[in-house]
């Protein structure tokens, strides 16, 4: 990187040569981040991935072996951890699913001009500005089979949606919904306002029918910014730890995340837990990998 | 849209503004459920049916803020029913739950709060100052591998945090920043860099280059556009990448559940830790997250303006 090449001015230019130089300004700007997140990302990651061969345990000060693949091994033969992976793909599915057919849904009712709006809209961005640990906190109370608001509201008495295995799982997800619908709302409602008029102007001097506006102009141009929606929330519920710890404790309700700390903090497994944390970063990449490779197949159409 | 209604488009509208409001009703329940806990005696926090209206009193907020003293003599029932409001603050249910005279000794909460606040507050400046600083420089200047530079650090945030605590606390523990704001405050920051560098470039992106070009003819250095040019028109996209750094900040659990358990704790662990077996205290629980919520709340209120444009991430705009 020797040769800086401006594409705002030439440098030879007399206000190239007052104070800093573009280059030096450039690397000021950017050489700080980027070692920043290198020494607070990446060499954990190495460490980690250093651990993950290895029987270390961190909260004891014997020495420790290296044990090549066995922690992976061992963790890909067990079958808990499968079934940790396949609670975890449940919730990804429901909870993601109901965010964006009701986060998008409420973006349509709302992409219209009505007293309001701004209050309307900010007031239902409250759900995603608490803790996840505190909603989960708090969803025990309205759960709660005895006194709890819903379960008096659906009649279901002394049915207790979060301590059922059955039923646990879908609570904590619909928790999740209630949380994160906003945010896609949010994401939604910037897309929709973002089509330009004249399109929708156009169509109905056509007289083309509302489901073809929607399905022909709507969504085709929202539907990079609904892939990002769908990108970032995928990656957020897979690695979903604090609503489910805090709200549940139910075998059923265990995901992958939840694992990983109970293996790491709980019985302090450093090696093992390292190996798992390896493969749940691996797993994510990938899904994120082929959202993005969708993403960018939707944004060129 | 001055365009002329039908009638079947009025209904419509009318039909979606019923639905806006059924769809209000519904999300802002909890919260109102949560909101009014916190005023709630105790005894009305867990009665069937849930009570919906009852008369309002400060005393969960009492409790949450000072350590209660242990059985004191109940109040005699007149003086209780004829005492002010905010007297009545000190009482649950009939009897008294500050000691007369002396001062009250503070519970730990407005410890764990202030720790929030401070370790939120720097972070979110750190973030969205380095960021803004990144951002400027990959928006105008050419960078070698810009591109594979901007991935990584997207890429940085795709991680599960417990992937990156373990070795993280080691790191920490070997450093002794275990337990310390400035600690959390490193964390943070990282955790929400990469964010900021992505919402700051579409904000900046934007900003049409001559302007800085008119200024650096006009004999500024470049620094000095970019302080007197630059940083004011970015100024919306700064307070829309400010409000999500702040949440997530002001919210993050598992790095401070970890990272953290006395001195430097913020208050999403602690809330939770205060659930008793059994007895759980559900209207202190409720005066806490209330005002847990309140900060955030009014600080994305103020800047709710500049939030859609926020969100859009570039995606659309071109």
């Amino acid at each position: 990187m020797a040769v800086s090449v401006l594409n705002t001015l030439d440098p030879r230019s007399r206000a190239a040569a007052r104070g800093w130089s573009d280059l030096t300004i450039r690397n000021v700007f950017i050489i700080p981040t980027v070692l920043f997140l290198i020494v607070f990302n990446i060499f954990p990651l190495i460490y980690s991935l250093g651990y993950s061969f290895t029987d270390f345990a961190a909260n004891r000060n014997v020495p420790w072996s290296f044990v090549g693949l066995q922690n992976y091994r061992e963790l890909l033969a067990d079958q808990r951890i499968w079934t940790n992976f396949v609670i975890t793909a449940k919730y990804v599915i429901v909870s993601v699913g109901g965010q964006m057919i009701i986060g998008f849904g409420i973006a349509l009712l709302l992409n219209r001009d009505f007293p309001f709006k701004g209050v309307v809209t900010t007031l239902l961005l409250l759900p995603m500005m608490l803790s996840a640990a505190v909603v989960g906190l708090f969803w025990q109370l309205l759960y709660s089979p005895s006194w709890g608001p819903i379960n008096y509201i659906l009649g279901l008495r002394s049915f207790g949606l979060l301590s059922d295995a059955d039923t646990a799982l879908y609570a904590v997800a619909i928790t999740d919904i209630w949380m994160w619908s906003p945010f896609v709302m949010l994401l939604s409602l910037a897309g929709l306002s973002a089509v330009p008029k004249h399109l929708y102007e156009a169509a109905a001097i056509d007289r083309a029918s509302s489901w073809y506006t929607f399905t022909r102009i709507t969504l085709p141009l929202v539907a990079p910014i609904l892939m990002i929606a769908l990108i970032f929330r995928t990656m957020e519920a897979f690695k979903t730890f604090d609503l489910a710890y805090v709200l549940s404790v139910q075998p059923t309700t265990e995901l992958i995340a939840i694992k990983l700390y109970r293996l790491a903090f709980q019985q302090w497994d450093t090696g093992r837990s390292s190996a798992l944390a390896y493969i749940v970063l691996i797993m994510v990449l990938a899904i994120t990998n082929i959202y993005v490779k969708y993403l960018n197949k939707v944004k060129e159409r | 849209m001055a365009a002329v209604r039908t009638s079947g488009e009025i209904a419509f509208n009318r039909i979606a503004i019923v639905a806006v409001l059924v769809v209000m009703v519904i999300f802002l329940a909890p919260i109102y459920w949560i909101a009014s806990t916190a005023f709630k005696p105790r005894a009305l926090a867990t009665t069937v049916p849930p009570t919906v209206l009852f008369q309002p009193e400060l005393t969960p907020f009492v409790k949450l803020f000072t350590k209660r003293v242990q059985q004191t003599k109940p109040v005699d029932p007149e003086t209780y029913a004829a005492a002010p409001w905010w007297e009545k603050a000190v009482y649950d249910g009939g009897e008294r739950i500050l000691k007369v005279g002396d001062s009250p000794q503070l519970s730990p909460y407005p410890d764990r709060f202030a720790n929030s606040l401070i370790i939120a507050i720097s972070s979110t400046l750190f973030a969205v100052g380095m960021g803004t600083l990144t951002a400027y420089g990959f928006s105008r200047f050419k960078v070698k591998g810009e591109a594979d530079l901007l991935f990584f650090i997207l890429s940085t945030r795709m991680l599960p945090p417990v992937v990156v605590a373990i070795p993280m606390y080691l790191m920490y523990r070997a450093v002794g920043l275990n337990d310390t704001h400035i600690g959390l405050i490193i964390l943070y920051t990282a955790f929400n860099l990469s964010f900021s560098v992505w919402l700051m470039k579409g904000f900046i992106d934007e900003i049409p280059k001559e302007y800085e070009e008119a200024a650096l003819v006009d004999g500024y250095t470049r620094m000095q556009a970019f302080f007197k040019i630059v940083l004011p028109e970015a100024a919306t996209g700064i307070a829309a990448t400010a409000v999500f750094c702040f949440i997530t900040a002001w919210n993050e659990y598992a790095f401070a559940l970890i990272m953290t358990n006395r001195r430097a704790q913020t208050a999403p662990p602690f809330i939770p830790s205060q659930v008793g077996s059994g007895l759980t205290d559900w209207t202190v629980i409720a005066a806490g997250t209330f005002l847990f919520l309140l900060p955030v709340a009014i600080f994305t209120f103020l800047l709710r303006n500049h939030l859609l444009r926020g969100m859009s991430f570039g995606a659309i705009r071109k």
